[in-house]
């Protein structure tokens, strides 16, 4: 249906596991990883779901731009806290490790180890989440969030949100060229004060639009009395064979090896310094 | 708005699904420059502003989740949590003056355009400054100073980016509205 997510059908078992399933492993591995910090747990997680993507037969071109992105967004991220908070570290573990420098810019091995934690952090989900965009065909997405224990109406709307995606932005296409033949400039060779008024120029539009939408596929649904029953049924609804049960099985026990680390380790920091 | 009955209405499950297909848009291929690096206005907070104004904190509320969550998804791999909420509890509380800014009716005075800018920098405030960065701190362990310096680039930026592109939208939104003493008994 649409294309938004990189889904495409592939022979693969990750594909053929349902959708709620993998919405729950992803959860609990991507939930435990954000708590924990214990660089031994995180480096296996991030092995695993590396692993995990091999599996899935996802080629490197499909995810080459998220994974530019989360690079980018590291790297703004780690200067950022190497400059604003060299000694975060220190503070962070207890001890203190001078490597080099002196006064504020001192570097200490707390710092790097930190901010060796904080990079794994932020591409381990990387792997997962690729897996559960690119194996799940969108509109499991809603049946699955209502199983697990999401409300309907909520569920149908986030329904919406991915059904209605592709066409709001063929409406914002549309509009933006639209408006660039009446003379409005958008691209990178105007002027800010002219691009801005470019934007608003297709923002409105797309805005009213976007509200006659509603009132339209409102009436519609009225029409058809959603909203009458307690519970709904769902077209992508699947059920649960052994795979994602195992699945949902391998993810919790990965969760609870971490929520153990977190009582062995006396917290959320894994400290080699002590 | 029908269906009181079972509290979520139709009209609000459709304006929370379309809401946050807009927003997901507006924040992904929009993008005004303000002329530092990497800043850019997100026109999807003007958006927000305007959902949440006509129908209320609960639409506000998850088309920020929602919207957000998925761009974040799309873009990175996985939703950064803590602003997530942050967007969240903004659709919050901006929905929280519907009943005052009365929208529907085609009536919006300068003096309650100004309150609704007092109000979306308060809120842009507690949601940036004070949630985006506690939450980075409880939940991802960031270092306070990178925080905080973040979220209050953010406050700014999204105020103003509020300011200008959500009071536009209103005002537009208010002049296609006929008005609730256009029409009188004979």
């Amino acid at each position: 249906m649409n294309n938004l997510f990189g889904y495409k059908q592939r022979d693969t078992w990750l594909n053929r596991a349902t959708g709620t399933a993998k919405l729950i492993g992803f959860l609990t591995l991507t939930t435990i990883g954000m708590i924990s910090y214990d660089t031994r747990f995180l480096i296996v997680l991030s092995l695993l779901s590396v692993l995990l993507m091999k599996t899935a037969k996802i080629q490197y071109q499909e995810y080459a731009l998220m994974l530019k992105f989360v690079l980018f967004f590291a790297i703004i991220n780690l200067v950022m806290i190497t400059i604003l908070a060299p000694q975060y570290g220190v503070r962070l573990y207890g001890t203190n490790h001078v490597l080099f420098g002196s006064g504020y810019w001192t570097i200490t091995e707390e710092q790097l180890f930190y901010e060796f934690n904080l990079l794994i952090k932020y591409f381990f989900s990387l792997p997962l989440a690729i897996i559960l965009l690119f194996t799940t065909n969108p509109s499991e997405f809603a049946a699955g969030l209502n199983k697990i224990g999401v409300p309907y109406k909520i569920a149908y709307a986030f329904a919406i949100t991915l059904r209605y995606i592709p066409d709001v932005q063929s409406d914002y296409r549309t509009i933006s060229l639209a408006q660039q033949a009446r003379g409005y400039e958008i691209s990178k060779k105007a002027s800010i004060l002219a691009r801005s008024r470019g934007a608003v120029q297709i923002i409105m539009p797309l805005v009213f639009t976007s509200l006659n939408r509603i009132d339209t596929i409102s009436q519609a649904m009225e029409l058809r009395r959603f909203g009458r029953e307690k519970q709904r049924s769902w077209y992508q609804e699947q059920v649960f064979s052994r795979l994602d049960i195992l699945i949902i099985v391998g993810s919790i026990i990965v969760g609870f090896l971490g929520i153990t680390l977190l009582f062995v380790n006396n917290g959320r920091l894994y400290n080699p310094f002590k | 708005m029908t269906n009181k009955n079972s509290g979520f209405s139709v009209k609000a499950v459709v304006a929370t699904g379309i809401g946050a297909a807009v927003f997901f848009v507006l924040m992904k291929f929009i993008a005004i420059p303000t002329g530092v690096p990497n800043t850019t206005i997100n026109v999807a907070e003007g958006w927000l502003a305007l959902i949440a104004g006509l129908f209320g904190p609960v639409v506000g509320l998850l088309v920020g989740f929602i919207g957000h969550t998925l761009n974040d998804a799309v873009t990175y791999g996985s939703p950064w949590w803590s602003w997530v909420i942050a967007d969240a509890i903004f659709g919050l509380l901006l929905g929280l003056g519907k009943k005052y800014l009365a929208l529907e009716y085609g009536d919006l005075s300068t003096k309650k355009l100004i309150q609704f800018n007092i109000w979306q920098a308060i809120s842009n405030v507690i949601v940036w400054f004070v949630i985006a960065p506690i939450g980075d701190i409880l939940i991802y362990k960031e270092a306070a100073q990178k925080v905080f310096l973040q979220g209050g680039v953010t406050a700014v930026v999204n105020t103003i980016s509020v300011a200008i592109i959500g009071s536009l939208l209103l005002v537009a939104y208010v002049k296609s509205r006929p008005k609730k003493s256009s029409l009188r008994s004979e």
